[in-house]
């Protein structure tokens, strides 16, 4: 029986890698004013063949809209002439329930509004809250809270990673980052009791300090973290398929980033440094040395190594608010908001009234009004709050920042291919729950 | 390539201040340093500048309505402002119904590191309309439609002011309206009733059926639907 | 109120036409064992329990243990629809399109409070209970529930399909919504069902 040998040759560097197996870059030029901006991806048009452009669904239930988007596509072949996107299949009126609770009782709430990242979401309301109550809180909790608010930057960043691998196609890395995501999980739970839904915060302070022996994890945490973030990137960074699948996808200019409102790593990997840790400080964040992450091209594969690069921003961080983490109260030593300890309130007349006026009216700011921006994991996070001196607010308005990122979606996936539009998608990290609210 | 590349950096504008911005402290409830932005402004427009308040730090402009477009693009081209980041479009409705309606822009300067609120106020009896920025920020397009969606207020000049958040026929009204009640106007069975009766294959707007040419496809009844000029879609 | 009298005589009746055979009940016991043991989620996740869906996925809780490592996510190839996360209004419709579309035998997890019965949105925005839409074999409480929770639920829904018998054909009938309402169940049970209950009677009141 005669049997034929077939010699394959595999090609192992494709378009996207230069000889030396190094990412190529999408080439720059210059504008008519001098500006630097990328070459826009050419839209492969055919000239007018036969047939009609065919519109496509993709959700509001599909695995690749990390959540209930639907995106409604014009194609022409493969090409995207045309993007809707609808939103709007979350909306469970946030905005609303917060006119009828009290400040405290909202924080619940901010957890479920941006759910990869409620650490920070309950710092951030909180922050709001104080600047509405004229309240500045203890040095100890200030650290705690940036504490908080890296963790979930990290845990937020975990899942972005894990589901755009498997948008991309690589299941491996979700796996590896899952299993350092449960290891913050842990730290959470031991701290105030809930793996997802902390509420963490309170007006003036925190629900509870951290146990004993808690910065032992997280000094543990922040030691071996890293190599599992160094296995993801030596998988991912120079992978001759990543690279092919991301870069030149769907790329802003700087000064459209700007005018479209993007922020976060959106922003940053279109070449704007605009970080609001930096340039409209709060907790201190000032006195941390820490780097911000810049991309140049604004496509996928430079927000992919913004946030890689943000990953280990806030390790280093972390490793400086261990440090520095001073012993003191948690709580501000204020009546108004903080409730006086149990063994007071059953002893003391004046706790006791406290106690009570606490609980059945609630904490009252004076007349005013506070829009209190942090960046989060997705960007600029504000929410803004309007007091007309009851113990609940006028208003209650959250600045989602994937709102406002996704919104630029059907300019990014204008002239790309059918599969790039859920790379593109997957970039933007969008969480329907806090875009629809 | 990369050596020629220059990440724009905020607060990079002459004449800002080179000290990096802190935490602001102790900040007054009124009162404070305003943002000098108010005062040129006042200086610019004069009369259409009704007032200026500093609450916790931060400045509020409240400005006449009819001229928000015109000053939102003097505050994005002056180059002594360079307002080029709308963080914020929404509204607000005070429980005493007295009071006007105010719609709210959060204007960030990135060149200067300023921070600004404009407000339009729209009195009680009068028509909820502004002009829309849309024209000047790409940002605002969403923001407006679910102000629209959320409290029926109109910007005109916005090309696409769609419902965004609820669908196309949601009929019980602006839910963030103080007179719309937490729980909807209408009882639990009728609301699942009338989410539940649309036609789930009636979910495509008029635009999106003439990009597919699926006119003609579509069941009869709902053809004769769309051509009485029902709203079909989300 | 009140218990209901104590029937006088207690009668047990046997009518031998009912009794299945031998070979039929092991021939249950087999069907039921491959189907329990090879449930073929389709994950309709929305908010904050899909994240913990997720979790309960990867690697330290692994699902794949109670052969769920298969996510359907197309509906015509799957077992279970786990509603993982908050439903709203908008989202009924979708919600009852996906269920109707998966084939028979067919089962559904109701994950999370906000699922099975709305939870903390009490709102003009929020189905008050997936069961108002769609029939609901377990469900599991939490808000997000632990991925332990989840798995517990699981092992519920495996206990519950080891003890279906084929010779109860209703068990495969598909509802059938009311064709004017879309509705299945009465207006007035959804009302009774969806009514505010506890602390959320009195946080009606905005402002104080």
């Amino acid at each position: 029986m005669a049997t034929t040998k077939r010699t394959v040759e595999v090609a192992l560097s494709t378009t996207g890698l230069d000889s030396r197996g190094r990412p190529q870059r999408v080439p720059l030029v210059t504008d008519q004013s001098g500006n630097l901006v990328p070459v826009t991806a050419s839209p492969a048009l055919e000239p007018e063949l036969e047939g009609d452009h065919m519109l496509i669904n993709i959700g509001p239930q599909h695995p690749a809209t990390h959540g209930v988007l639907r995106l409604v596509l014009e194609l022409d072949g493969e090409t995207v002439v045309r993007c809707i996107p609808h939103i709007g299949y979350l909306h469970c009126g946030f905005e609303k329930i917060g006119e009828y609770r009290q400040y405290n009782q909202i924080i619940p709430w901010t957890d479920r509004e941006d759910y990869l990242n409620s650490p920070g979401n309950n710092v951030a309301f909180a922050l709001g809250a104080e600047r509405l109550f004229g309240i500045e809180i203890t040095e100890r909790c200030k650290v705690l809270r940036v504490m908080a608010m890296e963790l979930s930057r990290l845990i937020s960043h975990c899942v972005w990673l894990g589901t755009f691998c498997i948008d991309i196609g690589a299941f491996t890395p979700f796996l590896w980052i899952f299993q350092q995501r449960e290891r913050v999980y842990t730290m959470l739970e031991s701290w105030i009791g809930a793996r997802l839904t902390t509420s963490l915060t309170r007006v003036g302070g925190m629900a509870a300090d951290i146990p004993d022996g808690w910065t032992d994890d997280l000094e543990n945490f922040v030691r071996t973290f890293p190599k599992v973030l160094a296995e993801c990137d030596a998988m991912l960074t120079k992978n001759a398929i990543w690279v092919g699948r991301t870069v030149g996808l769907g790329a802003m200019s700087s000064a459209e980033a700007v005018n479209y409102g993007l922020s976060g790593p959106m922003l940053r990997a279109s070449g704007v440094a605009y970080d609001v840790r930096k340039d409209f400080p709060y907790l201190d964040y000032e006195t941390y040395d820490f780097d911000i992450a810049v991309g140049q091209a604004g496509d996928v594969y430079d927000r992919y190594l913004v946030r890689l690069e943000e990953m280990r921003q806030s390790i280093r961080i972390l490793e400086q608010a261990l440090k520095r983490l001073p012993d003191g109260p948690v709580n501000v030593d204020d009546h108004r908001v903080i409730l006086p300890p149990k063994s007071k309130a059953t002893s003391d007349m004046e706790s006791m009234i406290h106690h009570f006026k606490q609980v059945m009216e609630g904490p009252r700011p004076p007349v005013g009004e506070a829009y209190v921006a942090v960046e989060s994991p997705k960007g600029e996070k504000g929410y803004y709050m309007v007091s007309d001196g009851t113990s609940k607010p006028v208003r209650w308005r959250i600045r989602p920042p994937s709102f406002v990122n996704l919104a630029a979606i059907p300019k990014m996936v204008e002239g790309h291919l059918l599969s790039d539009v859920i790379a593109i998608n997957a970039s933007i990290d969008i969480v329907m729950g806090e875009i629809d609210r | 390539m990369s050596a020629t590349f220059i990440p724009i950096v905020a607060g990079h504008a002459e004449g800002v201040d080179a000290a990096a911005p802190v935490t602001p402290k102790n900040v007054p409830h009124h009162g404070g340093p305003a943002n000098p932005s108010a005062q040129a402004l006042m200086e610019k427009f004069g009369s259409a500048v009704h007032r200026v308040d500093v609450v916790w730090g931060e400045t509020t402009v409240i400005v006449e309505r009819a001229r928000v477009n015109e000053i939102v693009r003097w505050l994005h081209d002056e180059p002594s402002q360079q307002y080029d980041f709308c963080a914020d479009v929404t509204a607000v409705e005070f429980r005493d119904l007295e009071l006007p309606i105010e719609v709210v822009w959060h204007l960030r300067s990135l060149p200067y590191r300023r921070f600004l609120r404009l407000k339009a106020l729209i009195p009680k009896g009068q028509p909820l309309a502004v002009p829309s920025v849309w024209d000047i920020h790409k940002s605002v397009d969403w923001m407006e439609r679910e102000c629209y969606d959320m409290f029926g207020i109109t910007f005109t000049g916005h090309p696409d002011l769609r419902r965004i958040l609820m669908w196309e026929q949601y009929k019980e009204g602006f839910p963030l309206r103080k007179d719309f009640p937490l729980r909807g106007r209408f009882s639990r069975s009728e609301q699942l009733r009338q989410a539940l009766s649309q036609n789930p294959e009636a979910k495509y707007s008029m635009q999106e059926l003439s990009i597919a040419d699926a006119f003609e496809d579509l069941p009869r009844d709902m053809r004769q639907r769309l051509s009485a000029g029902e709203k079909v879609g989300e | 109120m009140g218990l209901s009298p104590r029937p006088e005589t207690s009668r047990v009746t046997v009518d031998p036409q009912s009794q299945e055979s031998w070979v039929t009940t092991r021939l249950d016991f087999l069907v039921n064992w491959g189907r329990a043991n090879s449930l073929w989620p389709m994950p309709f996740g929305t908010a904050c329990c899909a994240i913990e869906f997720m979790a309960s996925a990867a690697s330290k809780f692994d699902l794949a243990r109670f052969g769920m490592e298969r996510m359907s996510f197309s509906p015509r190839q799957a077992d279970v629809l786990i509603c993982a996360g908050r439903v709203p209004f908008k989202l009924a419709p979708v919600i009852r399109r996906i269920w109707q579309q998966m084939p028979q035998p067919k089962w559904c997890i109701s994950m999370g409070a906000c699922a099975s019965s709305g939870g903390m949105f009490d709102n003009y925005a929020v189905v008050q209970g997936i069961d108002t839409i769609i029939p609901v074999d377990v469900y599991v409480p939490g808000c997000p529930p632990r991925p332990e929770g989840l798995m517990y639920g699981i092992m519920m829904l495996q206990e519950k399909v080891k003890k279906e018998r084929m010779a109860d054909t209703s068990l495969r009938n598909e509802m059938e919504p009311d064709p004017n309402s879309q509705l299945y169940i009465s207006p007035r049970l959804i009302d009774e069902l969806s009514e505010p209950f506890g602390n959320s009677i009195n946080q009606t009141r905005s402002g104080l």
